[in-house]
C-alpha cells in the first residue's frame, strides 16, 4: 500500500505538486494520467525516494520515504522516463548488472521476467543502444523486475514507443499484477487509462479526479454527441459559436459535442442544417477518459 | 477530378547509412494545402525521410522535389520555402516570447518594419499578448508548442514540417494545436506532420504509414480503415506493424 | 562484494567499448610524452653556435672542441669581428656566439683568470637561458680540469650573469610535468565525465533507487581509473627510461606511492567536479579549465613559479600538481628520499582528504 498525504513540491516558484493525497492499494495497477509538466515524474520520484517533498508524507508499505529510504529501495523496481539502460552494454550485460546490483542473479528470478525476456533474448549480445524502442522498453522492464520487487514504479513507459509495443507492454503489466506486484504507472496517453484498475487524473500538480476508469466517466458523465459533416473545419467553427455549446472537441473523424444544458440533438441538427452542412451526422456517443479530463480541466482552471 | 498542384514529389527515395537502409525506395507525393500524416514506429525511417525533405540531409538516390526545388541542388531555396518545428527543437528557453518571435522572423527574412506588426498579430491570435515578455522557459509546454508552430509559419511557407508536435501535450491544448494546423491548411499551407497519437492520424487528409523503411500504406484515413477492415486508425496501424520484421523474433 | 565486482566489471566494459575513451587513456599519454620529450630534448641538441676567437691559442681551441664534441653544440662559423654577430643572429645562422678575449691562455696562466663572453639570441628566452647554462657548465668543467692537471690555479670568467643550476636538467624537465598533466587528465576528467554520463542517461536514478550505497557507487566508478592511471604512470616512466634515458635516481617504490597518492587526489577532485556538474559537457569544461590549464601553467611545469607575480605564486600554492611535480623532480632527478618530500606529500594527502570529504558531502543519496 502506498499512502500519499498532502504532498507539495516546488521548484523555485514553480509548483510541481500542490497538496496531493491519495492511496494506492496493494496489488493494484494504478495509473497516473496527465500531460507533460503535470507533476507525474515528481510524484513518482518522491515515491521512489529519489527526491524529497517540500511538505507532506509518503509511506510505501508502511515505510517512510524519508526515514526508511534504504528499505524502500530494496523492494522497489523503478523504470525512469528515459529507458535508463547502458547503451554500450549488451542486453544480457545490462540485465546481469542490474541483477547483481540488487544482490541477485538472472537465474534466481528468471521466472519473473521469462515471458518478457524471451522476446529479446535472441538479441542478447546486441548493445542496448541498438535496440528498437519496443525492445528497449522490454529490457528496461526486465531490469526493473529482476530483483523481484514488491512494487513497480514506471514513469511513462509507453512514451515514444509504437502502438504495437504499447499494447504488448500493457499485457505484460496485467500479468505482473496477477502475481501480486503493486504497479504505479504514469502516462500521457488518455486511452491507456482504461487498462488500469484505478487512475488519478493529474494536471498542473493537482489531482483532478481519482477512481476506476468507469467511475470517473460515470461521475463526470455528460451527454456526448458525435457529429460529423463534409467540411469538418467549418462544422467545428459553427458548433463553437452555437449558443447551446458547452464544449466541442475533435475526436478523430468526429466532433465530440457536449451541450450546455439538457438539450436534444434535434436543435443542433436544425442549427447546422441551416448553416448548409452536407453529409451531416449526429449520433449519441459514449464519453471516455479524455472527455472527462478535458471537462475537468475546464472546470478547474 | 481537378488537377491538384503537387508540392512534394518523391520518386524512389533511398537513404543508406553504411549497410543499413533507412529508407527503402520511397515514392509518394503531397498535394498543395493537404494535411499529410507521416506515421510509423520509432526507427521506421520517418525522421530520416523528413530530414531529407527539409534539405537537412542528402538522399543516397532518388528524384525528390520540395516546393518545386530539387533536394540535391537547391537545398537553400527549399529551406527558404518551408517551416520546421519539432518537439525537441523549438524555442530558446532563455529568451522571452517576443524575443523568440523577433529572432525567427529575422532569420526567415521578414522585413524589420514588418516584424513588430507580425509579432503582435501572432500573439493576439494565440491570446498570448500578456505573455509577450515572459521567458519561454516558464511557458507551459502546450503553449510553447502552439507558439513554436505559429512562428514556424510566420513567413508563410509553402510547406510546414511538424515532427511529433503534440507529444506529451494535454488533450485540450493538443486540439487547439490542431485547430492551428487546420487554419494554416485552409490558408493554403501544406502540412507534413508525424505523430504517435492515432486519433490525430484521423485528422489528416491522407496518411502514410512506414514500416521498416518502406511505405506500407498510403491513403485517406477512411479508405485505409476500409482497406484493412478496421474500426479506427489504431487498428490499421497495429495490423500493419505486425508485418514488421524488425520486431519479429 | 559480488555487487561491487560486477560494478567494476561494468565500468571496465564502458571504458574498453568506447574507442575515444581508449585513445584518451592510452594514446594521448604516449603521444604527449613523445612530443614533449622530443621537442624539449632537441632544444639542446646540435644547437648552432659561432665562435669569435680573438686569441686562437691552445686553450680556446680546446674549449671550442669541448663544446662541439659535447653533442649539444654545432659550430657553424668562425667570426672575425664583433660586427658580424648581429648579422649572424638576424639571419638565424647561430643561436649563440662565444667570444674569447685576446691572450686568453696567457691571461689564464699569468693572472689566473681569463674572460669569455657568451651572447645568446634572446628572442627565444627559454632556450637562450638553457644554452648559456650549458655553455658555462662546459667551460667551468674545463677550467676545473685545468686546475686539477696543473699547478696553476686559474679561473675562466664567463661573462653571463646566469648561474648554473645543478637541477636544471632541461631534457628531463618535461617528464614530471607531463606525468602530472596526464594523471590529472585521465583521473579527474574521465571520472567526472563517466559519473555525469550516468546522470545524463538516467541510469544514476536507477542506481540510486538500488540498495547500493553512495560510497559503493563512487568507489566502484573510481577503481578502474585508479588502475588505469597507475598503469599510465608506469608506462610514462618506462617510456622516459628507454626512449629518453631518463634515470630514476631515488627510490622507485616511493615514486610509485607518491604517484598513487596524486592519482587519488585527482580522482577525488573528479568526483567533486561530477557532483557540481549536470552534464558531461559541463564536467569536461570544468576539468579542462580548472584542471588542465592550471596544471600546465601554474605548476612550474612550463613557467618557473619564481618568476611569476606574487598573486600567481599564491595561486600556485593551491595547485596540487605543483607539489606532485616537486616530489617527482626530487625523487627522480635529485635522487632524494622521503625526508625531502614529506611536506609536499602531506599537502597532497590533505587535499585528497579534503576533496573526498567534500564529495561525500556533496554526493547526495537523492536526485535534487
Amino acid at each position: 500500500m502506498v499512502e500519499i498525504n498532502n504532498i507539495s513540491k516546488n521548484y523555485g516558484k514553480v509548483k510541481a505538486l500542490d497538496n496531493v493525497s491519495f492511496t494506492v492499494n496493494t496489488g493494484e495497477l494504478f495509473g497516473l494520467i496527465g500531460p507533460d509538466g503535470a507533476g507525474k515524474t515528481s510524484l513518482l520520484r518522491i515515491i521512489t525516494t529519489l527526491i524529497l517533498a517540500n511538505s507532506g508524507s509518503v509511506k510505501v508499505f508502511g515505510l517512510d520515504v524519508v526515514k526508511d529510504y534504504k528499505k524502500i529501495r530494496n523492494i522497489t523496481g523503478y523504470m525512469p522516463g528515459k529507458f535508463s539502460l547502458y547503451q554500450d552494454l549488451s542486453v544480457e550485460e545490462n540485465l546481469s548488472f542490474f541483477a547483481s546490483v540488487f544482490g541477485t542473479t538472472i537465474q534466481e528470478n528468471y521466472h519473473l521476467i521469462k515471458d518478457i525476456y524471451v522476446q529479446i533474448e535472441p538479441f542478447k549480445t546486441r548493445p542496448a543502444g541498438k535496440l528498437s524502442g519496443g525492445m528497449k522498453q522490454k529490457l528496461a522492464l526486465s531490469c526493473a523486475l529482476i530483483h523481484k520487487p514488491e512494487i513497480l514504479v514506471l514513469d511513462e513507459p509507453t512514451t515514444g514507443v509504437d502502438a504495437v509495443s504499447r499494447k504488448e507492454f500493457w499485457a505484460m503489466l496485467k500479468n505482473l499484477k496477477k502475481i501480486g506486484i503493486t504497479i504505479i504507472v504514469s502516462t500521457p496517453y488518455m486511452d491507456e487509462a482504461a487498462l488500469c484498475d484505478r487512475v488519478a487524473l493529474i494536471q498542473q500538480g493537482k489531482i483532478l479526479d481519482l477512481d476506476s476508469p468507469e467511475g470517473i466517466i460515470n461521475r463526470n458523465i455528460q451527454e456526448i454527441f458525435e457529429v460529423s459533416a463534409k467540411d469538418m473545419y467549418r462544422l467545428k467553427n459553427d458548433i463553437s459559436s452555437y449558443e447551446n455549446t458547452q464544449s466541442v472537441f475533435l475526436f478523430g473523424r468526429v466532433l465530440h459535442y457536449s451541450p450546455k444544458n439538457e438539450s436534444s440533438a434535434k436543435d443542433l441538427e436544425e442549427y447546422l442544417k441551416n448553416k448548409g452542412h452536407l453529409n451531416l451526422k449526429i449520433e449519441k456517443g459514449s464519453p471516455g477518459i479524455e472527455d472527462c479530463f478535458m471537462k475537468l480541466m475546464n472546470t478547474n482552471g | 477530378m481537378a488537377e491538384k498542384e503537387i508540392v512534394i514529389s518523391v520518386k524512389n527515395l533511398v537513404k543508406k547509412f553504411g549497410a543499413f537502409e533507412a529508407n527503402k525506395n520511397l515514392s509518394f507525393h503531397v498535394n498543395k494545402g493537404e494535411i499529410f500524416g507521416f506515421l510509423g514506429a520509432n526507427g521506421a525511417g520517418k525522421t530520416t525521410a523528413m530530414k531529407i525533405l527539409c534539405g537537412l540531409s542528402a538522399p543516397t538516390s532518388g528524384e525528390i522535389s520540395v516546393a518545386g526545388y530539387d533536394v540535391y541542388a537547391q537545398r537553400e531555396k527549399i529551406k527558404r520555402n518551408i517551416g520546421y518545428m519539432s518537439q525537441k527543437f523549438s524555442l530558446y528557453e532563455d529568451l522571452t516570447v517576443m524575443e523568440n518571435i523577433r529572432f525567427y522572423a529575422g532569420i526567415y527574412g521578414i522585413k524589420k518594419n514588418l516584424i513588430k506588426t507580425k509579432a503582435l498579430e501572432l500573439l493576439e491570435k494565440l491570446h498570448f499578448l500578456e505573455m509577450a515578455n515572459t521567458l519561454i522557459g516558464s511557458v507551459p509546454l502546450g503553449w510553447k508548442q502552439k507558439l513554436a508552430f505559429s512562428i514556424a509559419i510566420i513567413h508563410k511557407p509553402e510547406i510546414v514540417f511538424l515532427d511529433e508536435p503534440t507529444g506529451g501535450v494535454d488533450p485540450v491544448t493538443r486540439r487547439q494545436f490542431w485547430d492551428l494546423i487546420y487554419d494554416a491548411s485552409n490558408r493554403g499551407i501544406t502540412v507534413f506532420v508525424t505523430t504517435h497519437y492515432m486519433d490525430e492520424a484521423e485528422y489528416c487528409d491522407r496518411v502514410c504509414i512506414m514500416v521498416d523503411g518502406r511505405i506500407d500504406a498510403l491513403d485517406s484515413p477512411d479508405n485505409l480503415k476500409m482497406q484493412f477492415n478496421a474500426a479506427n486508425m489504431d487498428e490499421v496501424f497495429i495490423k500493419l506493424a505486425r508485418n514488421s520484421d524488425y520486431e519479429k523474433v | 562484494m559480488k555487487r561491487f565486482k560486477s560494478f567494476v566489471l561494468k565500468e571496465f566494459r564502458h571504458i574498453f567499448r568506447d574507442v575515444r575513451t581508449v585513445i584518451i587513456l592510452f594514446g594521448i599519454p604516449v603521444a604527449q610524452i613523445l612530443i614533449f620529450g622530443y621537442v624539449v630534448t632537441n632544444e639542446v641538441k646540435d644547437a648552432k653556435i659561432a665562435v669569435l676567437d680573438l686569441s686562437k691559442d691552445e686553450m680556446t681551441i680546446e674549449i671550442t672542441n669541448k663544446l662541439t664534441s659535447s653533442g649539444y653544440f654545432l659550430l657553424v662559423r668562425n667570426l672575425n669581428s664583433e660586427d658580424e654577430i648581429e648579422e649572424i643572429f638576424r639571419k638565424g645562422e647561430a643561436r649563440e656566439v662565444i667570444i674569447f678575449e685576446p691572450e686568453f691562455s696567457s691571461n689564464f696562466v699569468k693572472y689566473g683568470k681569463a674572460n669569455l663572453r657568451i651572447i645568446t639570441d634572446a628572442s627565444d628566452a627559454n632556450s637562450a637561458n638553457m644554452l648559456t647554462n650549458y655553455t658555462s657548465a662546459i667551460v667551468r668543467d674545463y677550467s676545473f680540469s685545468q686546475n686539477k692537471s696543473s699547478a696553476v690555479a686559474g679561473q675562466i670568467l664567463a661573462q653571463s650573469r646566469m648561474q648554473f643550476n645543478q637541477n636544471l636538467e632541461g631534457s628531463y624537465m618535461f617528464v614530471p610535468g607531463t606525468m602530472a598533466l596526464i594523471l590529472m587528465l585521465v583521473s579527474a576528467m574521465m571520472t567526472s565525465i563517466s559519473i555525469t554520463r550516468e546522470k545524463e542517461t538516467g541510469t544514476m536514478e536507477v542506481l540510486l533507487v538500488s540498495p547500493l550505497k553512495p560510497a559503493q557507487i563512487i568507489i566502484g566508478k573510481v577503481i578502474p581509473y585508479v588502475i588505469l592511471s597507475f598503469g599510465n604512470a608506469i608506462s610514462i616512466l618506462i617510456l622516459g627510461y628507454f626512449v629518453f634515458g631518463l634515470p630514476v635516481n631515488g627510490p622507485l617504490g616511493l615514486l610509485l606511492a607518491e604517484s598513487l597518492l596524486f592519482i587519488m587526489m585527482a580522482l577525488s577532485l573528479g568526483i567533486f567536479i561530477s557532483t557540481i556538474s549536470k552534464s558531461q559537457q559541463v564536467a569536461m569544461f570544468i576539468s579542462m579549465f580548472a584542471l588542465m590549464l592550471p596544471t600546465m601553467l601554474l605548476s612550474g611545469f612550463i613557467f618557473p613559479i619564481e618568476n611569476m607575480p606574487e598573486v600567481l605564486q599564491w595561486l600556485c600554492n593551491v595547485m596540487p600538481p605543483k607539489y606532485y611535480i616537486t616530489i617527482v623532480k626530487n625523487i627522480m632527478l635529485k635522487g632524494t628520499g622521503f625526508e625531502f618530500v614529506w611536506f609536499e606529500t602531506l599537502v597532497l594527502l590533505g587535499m585528497t582528504v579534503f576533496f573526498i570529504l567534500l564529495s561525500i558531502y556533496k554526493f547526495k543519496i537523492r536526485l535534487d
